[in-house]
């Protein structure tokens, strides 16, 4: 019984946290490169989870075969995403550039403020419910009392997390803009001295991250059925949280801070109170910042004179 | 040239609509609606349409608007910078006129329940706002969790005045103290982080309280909220219209007739008259070499260091003092509401807060006045448009970082200057 509900836990733990892992990357990034906290990034995150949602709604009237339509969600909700955070960086953040240090995080503030409300205005502030869109699954360890279960949906969510990160990793390693982003990190100045646009380069790290963070959304609303224009306050924060203890700045740290932040919160809720959940992804983030502010893959950050 | 400059906004204008309709097509075009448990889509093109048009237009006039740009920046920021002259100059008739407007606001003739009720809150936020300033606009410190002192406050009022019976007078302290231990305690750790790690840890901070006040039942009766919260009395008189036996109250003391007004008059008095000790506290506070080391930490944090300013302590008594008035501010809300809840403190009210002192300028005084009457009676205004307004509370917000990012009152006075000498 005991191992069984570990493993259960385990399971929900691993999907939970890929799905805070594909959102953390965003934040890390966009850290990375610009070194600022996007705040707004949940709620793209929650726009995310709406276009998929709108997205399934329109499939569902159609006959078209699952699979088709899964991948089908997936582009658009990315795609249209992706348009989010390339607007929200164009208006909210690149005016920003050399202002004073805490004026881009009050600019994304205010810009949250805009998306929750925007979407709360058009699509209704009540929640909404999705059908499940993958049913079944495997169950096993029948005879322990407890039945452990892994649904295809949560082997969906990790097998597409594993393949877009495999994606990702790639494009960071061995692509010219790839090194072209690195080189930003580094040194902006010098980058653009040797002929890199940084503009673009940003530009499009802020479309990568908020187009993970759509596949984030649209696993959200696939996973628990029910969403709201809320959901994206929550779901950034633990993210960021996520981004800070892998690490922030660093890709491979995100994913790994997603996953156990994922593991943290369904243990916490498993094992000591449901009610409290949310209060275990906020200690952890005041306890890495404080005592661990580097993360487990970062870099030490000097302040310099 | 002035036809390829033609032919390139078109492109640009045209490219901007086709954004607009990726942004607005999917989220305002197929608009959700729950059908006997079942989502349906209903579409709503017509909209998109106007505001795709709306997008492009705009864009192109804009263009047209950059491109002859040079001359009019320099009257913008003129105009900023007479405003701040003005204040400048003529601040200090200007805040005499304001405070003796305010002493008599509840006795002009046009003044009514509605507009003395919104004068309160207008009250609150601008205490509010000046307890916040000396976290932010003098210790440079961005609090997002200022909420939380807020609701311990409220709180802490509240318990004590129900299980107990103290009167408002004892109360008062007792709460500033709890909210101060409450700044002390959560700032200890979290103050040697930097700017942005500090916004988000405090913001984890008051959503903490928000989820402990929701949750812990036994003692702030969880979402139900807390009842029955003793209204408070003038100097042991309290505001009634049926006296108990043998019991002085307020009308019957002075020998006038019951008015509800009389309750609300006071309550007005009451958060103008804390209000203008946070304000006055603040501008004694700045000149004190605590004062004087908080400004200068917020400008360099290492020089500070240098000199042998203890960053921590400094930052811990910003903190603490500024989560005092904050926890001032909430026995007020809590002793005029007489109900609080964990709803009053979430995090949109912390949002409001930061944007009313960086609207205003960071650590101007007279720009948090001037901010929450903007912001609070734009509120107020569109009350009817619930995510609209707040749609415009955000872009405001990120409008002002852009255009101007210190404020309504960006030029600041130094605290301290060296005497002009005669001889030049």
């Amino acid at each position: 019984m005991d191992t069984a509900y570990f493993l259960q836990q385990l399971i929900n733990g691993v999907t939970l946290g890929s799905v805070y892992g594909l959102i953390a990357i965003g934040y890390t990034m966009v850290y990375g490169i610009i070194g600022m906290i996007n705040f707004a990034h949940g709620d793209i995150f929650m726009v995310g989870a709406f276009i998929a949602l709108i997205s399934f709604i329109l499939f569902a009237l159609t006959s078209i075969a699952l699979p088709i339509v899964l991948l089908l969600t997936l582009l658009i909700a990315m795609v249209f995403t992706a348009c989010y955070g390339w607007t929200v960086e164009k208006l909210a953040y690149k005016p920003l550039r050399k202002s004073f240090r805490l004026a881009p995080l009050i600019s994304a503030l205010g810009m949250s403020i805009v998306l929750q409300n925007y979407v709360q205005a058009a699509q209704g502030a009540r929640i909404k419910t999705l059908q499940p869109v993958i049913q079944g699954g495997f169950t096993f360890m029948e005879d322990t009392g407890f039945t452990v279960s892994l649904s295809y949906l949560q082997i969906f969510i990790v097998l597409v997390t594993i393949v877009l990160m495999a994606i990702f990793t790639l494009l960071i390693t061995k692509t010219a803009l790839g090194r072209a982003q690195r080189a930003c990190e580094q040194d902006r100045t010098m980058t653009a001295l040797m002929g890199i646009n940084v503009d673009r380069t940003i530009s499009i790290t802020f479309i990568i991250g908020s187009s993970l963070a759509s596949v984030a959304g649209m696993m959200f609303v696939m996973y628990y059925g029910v969403i709201d224009f809320y959901i994206g306050f929550l779901a950034g924060i633990k993210a960021f949280t996520a981004a800070v203890l892998g690490g922030i700045g660093s890709v491979p740290g995100a994913m790994l801070g997603g996953l156990l932040i994922g593991l943290i919160e369904v243990f916490w809720s498993g094992y000591i109170s449901i009610e409290y959940k949310d209060i275990a992804a906020f200690t952890v983030l005041v306890v890495v910042l404080i005592f661990f502010p580097t993360g487990f893959l970062g870099k030490p950050d000097i302040e310099k004179v | 040239m002035e036809k390829k400059f033609f032919q390139t906004s078109i492109k640009d204008s045209l490219f901007t609509g086709l954004i607009a309709l990726a942004l607005f097509g999917p989220i305002v075009g197929l608009r959700t609606v729950a059908k006997n448990e079942v989502l349906e889509v209903h579409p709503k093109w017509f909209i998109v349409l106007i505001i795709v048009i709306v997008c492009a237009v705009g864009r192109f006039l804009t263009n047209l608007y950059v491109y002859n740009r040079d001359q009019k920046t320099g009257i913008q920021s003129s105009i900023g910078k007479s405003i701040s002259n003005f204040l400048d100059t003529k601040g200090y008739q200007i805040a005499l006129t304001a405070i003796i407007f305010s002493v008599i606001f509840p006795f002009l003739p046009f003044t009514d329940r509605y507009l003395m009720d919104i004068a309160i809150m207008m009250l609150t936020y601008i205490m509010l706002g000046w307890g916040l300033n000396i976290v932010i606009g003098l210790a440079g410190l961005l609090d997002l969790g200022y909420v939380a002192f807020y609701a311990v406050g409220a709180y802490s009022y509240a318990l004590f005045a129900i299980h107990f019976g103290w009167s408002f007078w004892i109360c008062l302290p007792i709460a500033g103290i709890f909210a101060a231990m409450f700044g002390v305690l959560l700032g200890f750790p979290v103050l040697r982080l930097r700017g942005d790690y500090l916004a988000i840890v405090t913001l984890a901070f008051g959503e903490m309280i928000r989820i402990l006040l929701l949750n812990w039942y036994q003692l702030t009766k969880g979402p139900d909220g807390l009842t029955g919260i003793p209204r408070p009395s003038f100097f042991g008189l309290p505001f009634k219209s049926f006296p108990d036996e043998g019991e002085q109250t307020f009308h019957t003391f002075f020998g006038i007739e019951y008015n509800p007004m009389q309750r609300i008059i006071f309550l007005y008095y009451l958060i103008l008259v804390l209000a203008l000790i946070t304000n006055l506290f603040t501008i004694k506070i700045r000149r004190l070499p605590i004062g004087r080391a908080w400004e200068a930490l917020r400008e360099d944090e290492i020089a500070c260091k240098s000199l042998g300013v203890n960053p921590r302590n400094t930052k811990l008594t910003a903190f603490a003092i500024g989560a005092m008035f904050g926890g001032f501010a909430g026995s007020f809300f809590a002793t005029r509401q007489a109900f609080i809840s964990p709803e009053s403190f979430t995090f949109i009210e912390s949002a409001i807060i930061v944007a009313i002192v960086v609207l205003g300028g960071m650590g101007s005084q007279t720009g948090v006045v001037l901010a929450t009457v903007f912001l609070i009676g734009l509120i107020e205004v569109f009350r009817d448009f619930e995510s609209y307004r707040m749609i415009a509370f955000g872009g405001a917000m990120v409008l002002i970082m852009i255009f101007r990012p210190r404020g309504i009152l960006a030029t600041r006075k130094p605290t301290i200057t060296l005497e002009k000498s005669s001889s030049k």
